[in-house]
């Protein structure tokens, strides 16, 4: 089971542990758990607690934090950059995981069929997935999108001529929904995975019954990995909106040309980091969280209308 | 799934010839679907690697070839970009890869003992307050970064820690990685409770179960966290950015990017090379790791 369906199963087993049961491992447990739990208590609860408070002052490190009410808040209505961060960040949310999805999918079906040479072709989509959040990669990216990169070459050999693909802001953010797309490995190997469980009896007796390889495909492969679909789905959304590195290191930090490669998390970096603007933002990081959370919920709100659970 | 690709089964005599024709030509058709979906299959392959191996061919050009050539071919190898860029920066860059690998190494043996002491208590242990803290850990692994990051500089640039590279390390000791701690759990849950009770019967206490029992059983859960870790560790750039500013603690995403600073882009030679030297241990992390890798991508639904 997956860490979603763990929650779900939680979820869906209310009630307590009775106050009469014995614990008969408490002391173990808590030794066991002691680094865990220092852990969650000053490396993510109290700066989680540090940063909401933050978010409500003005505070530069070099001073105290002063105490400024909703003002951070308020101050991103009228941010131009955030709106252009949340437009590029949702623009590539939207658009880089589905593809990538549909391209991880597709090529576990395919690889599924007893291909020769399934290990090869694995590993080989597998992995740019595991490359692709690093610097170098990025930096690759720009060369081969750029006014004499490696795509122009190409497009020039079919007489297209070319100019730079990262200096145009109307096509820098599809170079990176690009790179985001060529990570699709890591969704795949999961599909492939969750493709063998599915038991051939179900395959064959529908092909006895005369369904084609598409009728196949709809009605029986794709219902029955729709839990799988769903749990990658939610894994890489709350990845691809936490993306940097890419954005940071083909726009040069900046985000540009234009702020078309403003990536939320830049922003972010840029607002707290470089303008020493921390509590701002504090703010910002926590309107992350919430917009995270928010597509997280809908999507499992929205998930019992499509995700079908064979338990 | 297989079945269209089976060939029909010869029945000598029993068939038509009508028949027998048309097995024939459907299973020419199957080879013929085979064949194609291979020619697809190597298409997208070569695709999808062409600009790593691109990169790699340009690393061995004279710096003024790299923009005229497309190709993967090589008139001579030319090593000067590697020897160019190893000496770029203000340090060797002999200089980022240690630093790198401590900063690797620290987070796996921290992500190691740490994550493997809290998923034996959730595997195994009946403690109160478990499903909550079982819930907080799940959730814990979905949370951004970002929401930590200013206070923890804060704390850190206080405790006078950063430029050093206990910010980085001191997480993992504390199993923050908690999807590792999830894996674990899920790969202890796999082993028989018969064998932990037969200890215990022996008059083993927990640490002895933990370390003499199920930790020798646990070893490909531990190969996947060591190598999990070492590739994200290796390229992450958000935090090692945010904690390390001085040259000499650089790591080596910092010192790609110092790249781009310093040449201001243009020097793509000795970037690329050092580029691919980056790239060189996860690839060889990824070779010997791979079934691990795989295993525990699949067995766990991945991060």
């Amino acid at each position: 089971m997956s860490a979603i369906g763990e929650l779900r199963a939680l979820s869906r087993r209310s009630g307590r542990d009775g106050p009469r049961v014995r614990h008969r491992d408490n002391r173990a447990a808590y030794l066991f758990l002691l680094p865990w739990f220092a852990g969650l208590l000053f490396v993510t609860a109290v700066p989680m607690l540090a940063s909401l408070y933050f978010s409500f002052t003005k505070f530069n490190l070099l001073q105290p934090p002063r105490f400024i009410g909703l003002d951070n808040f308020t101050r991103m209505f009228h941010d131009e950059r955030l709106w252009a961060a949340l437009r590029v960040t949702f623009t590539y949310v939207l658009v880089s995981v589905p593809l990538q999805l549909i391209l991880a999918l597709l090529l576990a079906v395919v690889l599924n069929e007893g291909v020769r040479g399934l290990a090869i072709y694995r590993s080989v989509f597998y992995l740019p997935s595991l490359i692709g959040g690093s610097a170098a990669i990025a930096i690759l990216w720009k060369q081969i999108f750029g006014a004499e990169g490696l795509v122009n070459h190409v497009l020039a050999f079919f007489g297209v001529p070319g100019e730079s693909w990262v200096a145009n802001p109307s096509t820098a953010l599809s170079t990176l929904i690009t790179l985001g797309v060529w990570t699709f490995g890591a969704p795949m190997v999961i599909f492939l995975a969750a493709l063998r469980q599915i038991p051939a009896e179900y395959l064959e007796a529908a092909e006895m019954d005369g369904a084609g390889r598409v009728r196949r495909f709809w009605s029986i492969v794709v219902p029955l990995l729709t839990p799988i679909i769903f749990f990658n789905l939610v894994l890489q959304i709350i990845g691809a909106f936490q993306s940097f590195t890419q954005a940071y290191i083909v726009s040069g930090g900046t985000g540009g040309p234009a702020d078309s490669t403003l990536f939320y998390t830049l922003y972010l970096y840029t607002s707290g980091f470089a303008n020493l603007d921390m509590g701002y933002a504090s703010a910002l990081a926590w309107l992350l969280v919430v917009i995270i959370g928010a597509f997280t919920a809908v999507n499992f709100w929205a998930s019992k209308s499509w995700v079908f659970y064979d338990d | 799934m297989t079945t269209e690709l089976r060939t029909p089964p010869r029945v000598s005599g029993g068939l038509s010839r009508r028949a027998d024709r048309a097995l024939r030509r459907a299973s020419g058709a199957a080879r013929g679907r085979r064949l194609l979906r291979h020619v697809l299959l190597i298409l997208a392959a070569v695709v999808m690697l062409y600009p790593v191996l691109w990169m790699v061919a340009a690393s061995l050009r004279p710096t003024d070839e790299i923009f005229r050539d497309p190709s993967l071919m090589l008139d001579d190898v030319d090593l000067s970009n590697y020897s160019d860029g190893w000496s770029a920066l203000s340090h060797p860059f002999g200089v980022y890869l240690l630093n790198s690998m401590i900063v690797v190494i620290g987070s796996i043996l921290g992500n190691l003992v740490s994550c493997s002491l809290a998923a034996y208590a959730f595997a195994r242990l009946d403690f109160r307050g478990k499903r909550v803290w079982f819930a907080i850990m799940l959730v814990s692994i979905m949370l951004p970064v970002h929401v930590v990051i200013v206070p923890q500089y804060f704390i850190y640039s206080e405790l006078h820690w950063v430029n050093t590279f206990i910010p980085l390390i001191l997480p993992k000791l504390l199993a923050t990685d908690a999807f590792f701690i999830f894996l674990m759990v899920q790969f202890i849950r796999g082993i028989p409770r018969q064998l932990d009770e037969a200890a215990r019967i022996d008059g083993c206490g927990h640490l002895r179960i933990f370390a003499q029992v199920l930790l020798p059983l646990m070893v490909p859960a531990l190969a996947t966290t060591a190598i999990f870790t070492f590739i994200w560790v290796w390229s992450d750039f958000f935090t090692q950015l945010i904690f390390l500013t001085k040259p000499e603690k650089y790591t080596v995403p910092l010192a790609i990017r110092a790249f781009m600073d310093v040449s201001s882009g243009t020097n793509w030679g000795p970037m690329f090379a050092m580029s691919v030297v980056s790239l060189v241990p996860v690839f060889l992390v990824f070779l010997i790791g791979q079934r691990f890798l795989v295993r525990g991508i699949a067995t766990t639904g991945g991060k």
